[in-house]
């Protein structure tokens, strides 16, 4: 690894994309040249961070620009442990998703892609400043830079619908920033003079239960990138973007950022003591797992492929917030495990939906009877990310599940724990039927002239069957080896 | 050098009111450019020199040949007004490369040296209210700018302009003549037009006379609003804005409503309010409910507006909304959050409006539907407008965001939590109306008006590049505008004389 001191490091994660989106467009007309910065960058970026690592292990905080600004708003970075899994996540998947965007991205004959890489690179930079803010305001700051980065590569077709989706993908992400969290921490520094993440939280008695109930939905709601319903439309609408943008934008770094975000607060602003002790966070239990089964439930009504994918999404992130909302330092070790465990999956399920619509030109589960034959490193790769999905072993949707019982169990909340089991089933029963189709159906012809007109199709482009791929042997070997995020979810809450 | 610094407050003044009768002997479009261009950049340097003094030494006292106060007319320039004066200036000295270009392309040749006349006149005017220290002379620089600002609108291409001109005339002269009602019932209750003087007198006259004490605040307060376009004394601004030549409208978009909220900021605080409770006058009352009306009904209009030029019009009139919002909250966090929006908006829509100007220069139309594609054939000019509309939405990290955090604070402060929701929720009617922008200038096929269109050249790129990056700048590095305007604030509050019940 690079053996830079450790507060380059954070330097470097925190200018190296910036720049990347900087160098792209100055090879608009040579492709292959654009794309080899967008790999350099991403490789770069993802081998600063995990040179972090060790010094975060050791107990290190690197830290890096320290801005006051006004108020006792300051632009300042801290790596801690939570940032460091997310941006460990973040950085590493964008390079497998660069890889597979080439293959995708020319593959389908996109129009715009300078613009296309740009925008991604700013949205990489974003996440890289969520991940590693000292302070709230520092992270509003790059969330906001995330919703306005990533509206053009949903808007990206230029269609009526693209134009429609952008629309309620700014108004709902900016409304609710706005609108709620920005009060939310204009209140937090009027109430507690910092804006610190600090271990323990900073609102201890600070204000009555019922304000600090408040508040917390100020944040719940307010971070509309997590998705909690009713603020959970925008991610549906944001699937007309082209596929590396659903699979790593809206799969991990920007849904990832809203629920890491709530989990920052709830750790580190509210403290899980706090919450706990006030009873301030209980009715979070109710809106998390009432997101978990109703998204669940809107997912089995989806045939568009995409569509149950982000259903799947909205449900998926309100367990990492159920999980934050049960209030025991081991469910919150579970939300941690869930963040990574979906990113490796979610990434690997929308990789494969892409990957059909780039071979086969698919979009409707419906019509995928058979297709595991044709493609089955796609299929193979899409089986288990659906099995992480529900949650079995052996693959890593399992751990932060396991960890999020235990948590219910020891606190005797029986409401998650009746959540997740029935979500458990909901899974299996929306993913399991297009492992099934996939398989195990013949591939039908509608009429007789679509025989002549269906398409002869094999595997996707190599650059997407080796990124899915990839992402699946992930999903499988975070199961086996999960002692790197579980060291740094412990040192979360202190362990 | 001393003896210049020692007649800097009178010569802020008389640099461009000389400036300006010498343009108006000159014939030459351009030469009259070069002329207006090097006094206009002379006055931030004398305002530069102000704000260092005041700043190190405390208020200066300035006695205009040399006749004392109150007799004489003061020029008193506290921390307040030197941040104005710079503000003005420097705005206006950054716009000037870009005037040139734009001025030779909408103006007639033999008029143009007749605008650059009009234009100093009219500097002379805004500086001339902000740096006096009395009551009379202030109604006289509002005249002279008021008037000065009439011809620049009635010059616009369009032959609106002359119907906006004269709208703006009317209401203008009714503002002025309300405003110098009032000092005149303030001469009669106190027998002084010096502000300061006034300040010391007027909680006795306040005894004898309290309803005049009240009908002149009230004069005064209508009068200044006209000038300041407080909803919904603004139906003025949204014609005089769309008609003007580009220039003119950047400028004064820029200056002259500051100008006029600096003058309510001045009479309310340093007059009012150091005589009398300021809180038990209806100050706040008045100002809450038409504060609240203009950030969200001028919102609205804005985002139903197809000329682009009206359309920021709508959105001065609602962002004046935050910062008389920030005034009637009259406590330290909102008063920083109005003076600072007052720095921050002058940067902000001084960018936007040159930038509106390129596109009317390189494509001859601003009207939304024709610019489809504009954001590809002028790439660099329409990425200056997105970010300074990001800073007007108030994305954090810019200066825009600065402004609305302190008035959320203050509101917060104030224990008026509705009010921190309905600020937060009318900025988001900004992104709206931006966002209308950004999807007909990006997503949009290029449409035949903006077909051949580019970034304008250097000398007009170079100032809106500059007006834009400062108002994203100043959201981080603050000491100039949030410092400043915090100690301001303190100096404001701190002088107020405020009823025990407070």
């Amino acid at each position: 690894m690079l053996g830079l001191a450790p507060d380059t490091l954070v330097m470097a994660a925190l200018t190296i994309p910036i720049l990347g989106a900087i160098v792209i467009p100055l090879f608009h007309n040579a492709p292959n040249i654009r794309e080899s910065v967008t790999l350099i960058t991403a490789g770069a970026l993802a081998l600063s961070v995990w040179s972090l690592l060790p010094h975060v292990l050791a107990g290190g905080r690197p830290a890096a620009i320290d801005i006051a600004v006004v108020l006792g708003l300051s632009v300042a970075f801290a790596v801690e442990p939570l940032g460091l899994l997310f941006a460990l996540i973040a950085s590493t998947l964008w390079f497998v998703t660069s890889v597979y965007a080439i293959g995708y991205m020319r593959g389908n004959d996109e129009p715009r892609q300078t613009s296309f890489y740009v925008c991604f690179a700013v949205a990489l930079w974003a996440t890289m400043g969520i991940a590693f803010a000292k302070n709230l305001f520092t992270l509003f700051i790059f969330y906001e830079i995330l919703t306005l980065s990533t509206y053009p590569l949903v808007a990206h077709k230029a269609n009526g619908e693209a134009i429609r989706a952008g629309r309620i993908y700014l108004l709902i992400l900016i409304g609710t920033s706005m609108v709620l969290l920005l009060p939310a921490i204009a209140w937090t520094w009027v109430l507690a003079g910092t804006l610190d993440f600090t271990p323990g939280g900073i609102l201890a008695n600070k204000t009555t239960p019922l304000l600090l109930g408040v508040l917390l939905a100020l944040f719940a709601f307010g971070i509309g990138k997590a998705a909690l319903m009713p603020f959970h439309f925008w991610l549906p609408a944001a699937m007309v973007a082209p596929t590396p943008v659903s699979a790593l934008l809206h799969a991990v770094a920007v849904v990832k950022a809203g629920v890491f975000t709530i989990l920052k607060v709830v750790v580190y602003i509210f403290g899980i003591e706090t919450l706990a002790y006030t009873g301030a966070g209980s009715w979070l239990v109710y809106a998390a797992g009432f997101t978990v089964i109703a998204a669940s439930l809107v997912a089995l009504k989806k045939d568009n492929l995409k569509a149950r994918l982000a259903y799947s999404t909205v449900s998926q992130l309100s367990y990492v917030i159920l999980a934050a909302a049960i209030l025991a330092p081991i469910s919150a070790v579970g939300a941690a495990l869930h963040i990574a465990a979906h990113a490796v999956s979610k990434i690997t399920l929308f990789f494969a939906a892409g990957s059909i619509y780039t071979a086969a030109h698919k979009t409707e589960i419906s019509e995928l009877a058979g297709i595991g034959r044709r493609m089955p490193w796609t299929m193979g790769a899409f089986a288990i990310g659906a099995i992480s999905m529900i949650g079995l072993p052996p693959t890593a949707g399992f751990l932060g599940k396991w960890f999020m019982l235990t948590g219910a169990m020891q606190t005797g909340q029986w409401l998650p724990i009746a959540v997740i089991i029935a979500s458990t089933l909901l899974n299996a029963a929306y993913f399991l039927p297009i492992v099934y189709t996939a398989f195990f159906e013949r591939e039908r012809v509608a009429h007789p002239a679509g025989a002549a007109a269906a398409h002869e199709h094999g595997e996707a482009p190599l650059p997407i069957v080796i990124a899915l791929t990839a992402t699946a042997a992930a999903t499988v070997a975070l199961f086996l080896f999960p002692q790197l995020p579980l060291r740094l979810a412990q040192m979360m809450v202190g362990g | 050098m001393s003896a210049i610094s020692a007649q800097l407050p009178g010569l802020q003044v008389v640099v461009p009111l000389l400036g300006a009768i010498i343009a108006a002997f000159i014939r030459r479009g351009t030469l009259a450019w070069a002329w207006a261009t090097l006094i206009t950049a002379a006055t931030p340097v004398m305002a530069f020199a102000l704000l260092v003094q005041v700043w190190a030494n405390g208020p200066i006292s300035y006695h205009l040949g040399g006749w004392p106060p109150p007799i004489g007319i003061e020029y008193r320039v506290d921390l307040l007004n030197a941040f104005v004066l710079m503000l003005v200036s420097l705005v206006s000295a950054i716009m000037m490369p870009y005037a040139r270009r734009s001025v030779a392309h909408e103006i007639d040749g033999d008029k143009q040296a007749w605008f650059y006349c009009m234009y100093l006149l009219c500097l002379t005017g805004l500086l001339g209210i902000t740096i006096t220290g009395d009551a009379f002379n202030a109604f006289v620089f509002l005249e002279i700018s008021s008037l000065s600002s009439y011809v620049l609108i009635a010059m616009g291409r369009d032959r609106r302009a002359l119907v906006a001109s004269y709208q703006y005339l009317i209401v203008g002269t009714i503002g002025a003549t309300f405003y110098v009602v009032g000092v005149g019932l303030l001469y009669l209750v106190t027998g002084s037009l010096n502000f300061a003087d006034i300040a010391t007198r007027l909680a006795d006259a306040n005894v004898m006379f309290p309803r005049p004490v009240l009908a002149a605040l009230a004069f005064l307060f209508v009068g200044i609003s006209l000038k300041l376009a407080l909803f919904p004394l603004h139906v003025w601004l949204p014609n005089a804005y769309a008609y003007a030549p580009s220039f003119a409208t950047a400028f004064l978009a820029a200056t002259a409503t500051k100008v006029a909220i600096y003058l309510f900021l001045r009479i309310g605080f340093s007059v009012y309010g150091v005589a009398l409770d300021i809180k038990a006058l209806p100050i706040s009352a008045v100002l809450y409910p038409l504060s609240v009306a203009a950030m969200f009904i001028a919102s609205i209009l804005a985002v139903y507006e197809q000329n682009l030029k009206r359309m920021l019009a709508y959105s001065s009139v609602a962002q004046i909304g935050y910062i008389t919002l920030g005034i009637a909250l009259m406590n330290q966090a909102g008063l920083t959050g109005a003076i600072v929006h007052l720095f921050n908006h002058a940067l902000i829509k001084g960018g936007l409006f040159l930038a509106l100007g390129a596109v009317v220069y390189r494509a001859g139309t601003i009207k939304l539907d024709d610019l489809g594609g504009v954001g590809r054939t002028m790439p660099l000019t329409l990425a200056a407008f997105v970010l300074a509309g990001m800073s007007l939405m108030g994305v954090p990290g810019t200066a825009g965001f600065i402004s609305k955090y302190y008035l959320v604070v203050g509101a917060f402060d104030a224990g008026l939590w509705p009010v921190a929701f309905l600020i937060v929720a009318s900025s988001l009617i900004a992104l709206v109306y931006i966002g209308r922008v950004v999807e007909i200038a990006y997503f949009r096929p290029v449409s035949e008006a903006v077909a051949h269109a580019k970034d304008p050249p250097l000398m007009m790129l170079v100032p809106i590049l500059v007006l834009t990056i400062a108002s994203i700048y100043f959201g981080i590095d603050t000491e100039l505008s949030a410092g400043v305007a915090n100690r301001i604030a303190e100096g404001l509050i701190g002088a107020l004389k405020l009823g025990e019940a407070h």
